[in-house]
């Protein structure tokens, strides 16, 4: 296989969908022809949401085909950045502050009050799969604090009342 | 005197749009620089002479940082593709500024980019968007592809012969990523581990070509400069503090947010903007500059000003880092609150140099174990040793960021670290 080649189809395997693969070209148009790996942290994430929140080999492998690096180099990152998901996770995956501005405004007993709602702690998912519960580092919204995110959006301010309004909207 | 610079558009109706943009002038500053070719030294000089400072905490004169990209004696390669990169890697703790920006004055940040990306000679820019701020991140796209409609970027740009691509490129979780050159190893799609340096990115940044690396609030802060002038800027604030400044005030405050104002005002002055110390309690201590920064007695605090020079004085012996201000009331437990913050630097060592993989797991678990009842009499000293043997010892200044709170936790309140081992329990109520 020559490394020159512009025809991406044949980097391609099954395990992930021509719409990943569609979404994938849109990041590679971003770098320099010759610097494919840059679209590896995109590429990640598009095929980690394709499969329902986590990674697992066979995608890694799939992406270092396509972008034409070592499978290695793509563990690599999957395993450093925190977003990346390695074993299944819930269908809402609930990542909740409590570093210090979160703290400081009680982010414990938001961790308390989910415990006591969903009965999962930090790591935990409910038997049914529907949630994943996470504690995570800072999100650079401490002026909302306590805070949390799920899925991809940001939610602020929390108190009980807003954490049961916002749970009962998941389905 | 608030919102003057990158809030400028906060109080108007869709403040993130082109039209709200254009309205209030921008891009106008871009369009006269697109048709005059203004001289890029001249560019550069305006900036010196606002007295811009880096606003991702280290405070670097930003001026001086863009001369590098042309060198005395000539360019460095001058054919060589460059590149200018925002950081919007947004995640010391108590630090929410640069969202803010993403999400309410894109536009600003696009034409301070494409403004700086002209004057250090840079045809192509990144915007490094940490990979939790989804919403900012579809804010800034919508910006973008408005700003390409409108003729605003791409190539040869309003028949100027001059060519300015600007693309986003999305984090995935990783404090580190703020350091600048872990940064561009991102881009490049490896794991964030800062690199050596020499050689700085300006002479071999991303894809090993001459880059600027620029945080958020400062190249948003560009256009203003040049449209009221340099010296405008710098008298907003005061001499080597130059300009207005986001704070971000968490924490123990009624009206925790952002807020832009003059760089020097008082601390109680901002203080009282954000609604004073909540509950009516009094103020125990201040974390002025985002987690990193040394804590400050509260009051020292209450007569200190919010600039450079006065934040780094003897007597208050801290940093205004990013302007992160992190506010903390009399219930508050110190030990408590640096067990948090030393498990954040644990985790997120990025593992490259052994000081500061190993040394920030030794502070993390020793401070919990002084908070868990469990401490010892020496441990206040091996804290300020191993502290003392992370700072200077690594390649980017993670390790100093997380040495440095415990050394000053320590030495501000260390009777009530002393409490907690002696009597194994917290002398405040934290609630």
């Amino acid at each position: 296989m020559s490394t020159q080649s512009t025809d991406l189809s044949e980097g391609k395997s099954d395990v992930l969908s021509e719409q990943t693969y569609a979404e994938i070209d849109q990041w590679l148009k971003k770098y320099p022809p010759e610097q494919k790996k840059s679209a590896v942290m995109a590429a990640l994430r598009i095929a980690q949401d394709e499969n329902k929140g986590y990674l697992t080999t066979d995608i890694i492998s799939a992406i270092a085909k396509y972008l034409a690096i070592p499978a290695i180099e793509v563990q690599e990152v999957a395993t450093f950045y925190s977003m990346y998901e390695h074993n299944p996770v819930g269908k809402h995956k609930i990542c909740v502050c409590t570093n210090i501005s979160c703290m400081l405004n009680g982010s414990e007993h938001i961790l308390d009050y989910i415990y006591e709602r969903l009965g999962i702690k930090p790591g935990e998912t409910t038997k049914d799969g529907k949630f994943t519960l996470k504690e995570v580092e800072c999100l650079g919204a401490c002026v909302g604090a306590p805070m949390l995110q799920v899925g991809k959006e940001y939610h602020e301010y929390l108190t009980p009342e807003k954490v049961d309004a916002l749970l009962s909207r998941l389905d | 005197m608030t919102n003057e610079v990158c809030f400028r558009t906060l109080h108007l109706d869709k403040p993130s749009s082109l039209d709200t943009y254009i309205s209030i002038g921008g891009y106008q500053v871009w369009k006269k620089i697109l048709a005059e070719k203004t001289s890029q030294m001249d560019i550069i000089e305006e900036i010196k002479i606002s007295n811009l400072r880096g606003r991702g905490g280290a405070g670097f004169p930003t001026g001086l940082k863009w001369s590098f990209m042309h060198p005395p004696g000539g360019e460095v390669q001058p054919s060589m593709q460059r590149y200018i990169v925002c950081n919007s890697d947004e995640g010391e703790p108590g630090t929410c500024k640069d969202r803010d920006i993403l999400r309410y004055n894109p536009h600003q940040l696009i034409e301070g980019m494409a403004i700086a990306g002209y004057a250090i000679g840079a045809s192509i820019g990144y915007n490094y968007i940490r990979g939790e701020f989804w919403e900012p991140y579809e804010q800034f796209e919508q910006a973008l592809s408005e700003a390409y409609e409108a003729g605003l970027l791409g190539k040869n740009i309003q028949n100027s012969g001059i060519d300015f691509d600007l693309y986003t490129h999305l984090g995935a979780g990783a404090y580190i990523c703020g350091e600048e050159t872990a940064l561009l190893e991102s881009i490049e799609g490896k794991k964030g581990q800062p690199r050596f340096k020499p050689p700085f990115p300006a002479s071999y940044g991303l894809y090993g070509r001459p880059t600027t690396i620029n945080n958020t609030e400062t190249l948003a802060s560009v256009p203003v400069i040049l449209e009221k002038g340099g010296q405008w800027f710098l008298e907003q604030g005061k001499p080597n503090n130059g300009g207005t400044k986001l704070f971000s005030v968490s924490g123990h405050v009624n009206k925790p947010g952002n807020y832009e104002v003059p760089m020097g005002i008082p601390f109680a002055d901002l203080l009282e903007m954000a609604g004073g110390v909540k509950d009516g309690k009094k103020l125990k201590a201040v974390i002025p500059g985002g987690s990193s920064t040394p804590v400050i007695p509260g009051e020292i605090m209450m007569d200190l000003s919010m600039d450079y020079d006065s934040l780094a004085s003897k007597a208050a012996g801290s940093m205004l880092g990013a302007g992160s201000v992190i506010v903390m009331h009399e219930d508050t437990c110190m030990v408590k609150t640096l067990a948090r913050l030393s498990h954040f630097y644990y985790d997120e060592s990025c593992g490259q140099c052994t000081p500061c993989r190993e040394g920030t797991g030794w502070l993390s678990r020793i401070v919990h174990r002084i908070e868990d009842g469990q401490g010892k009499n020496e441990d206040l000293d091996l804290l300020n040793s191993i502290a003392s043997k992370i700072e200077g010892r690594t390649i980017c200044a993670l390790g100093a960021a997380a040495a440095m709170p415990v050394a000053s936790f320590i030495k501000h309140y260390r009777d009530e670290f002393q409490y907690h081992i002696d009597h194994k329990k917290c002398m405040v109520s934290m609630k």
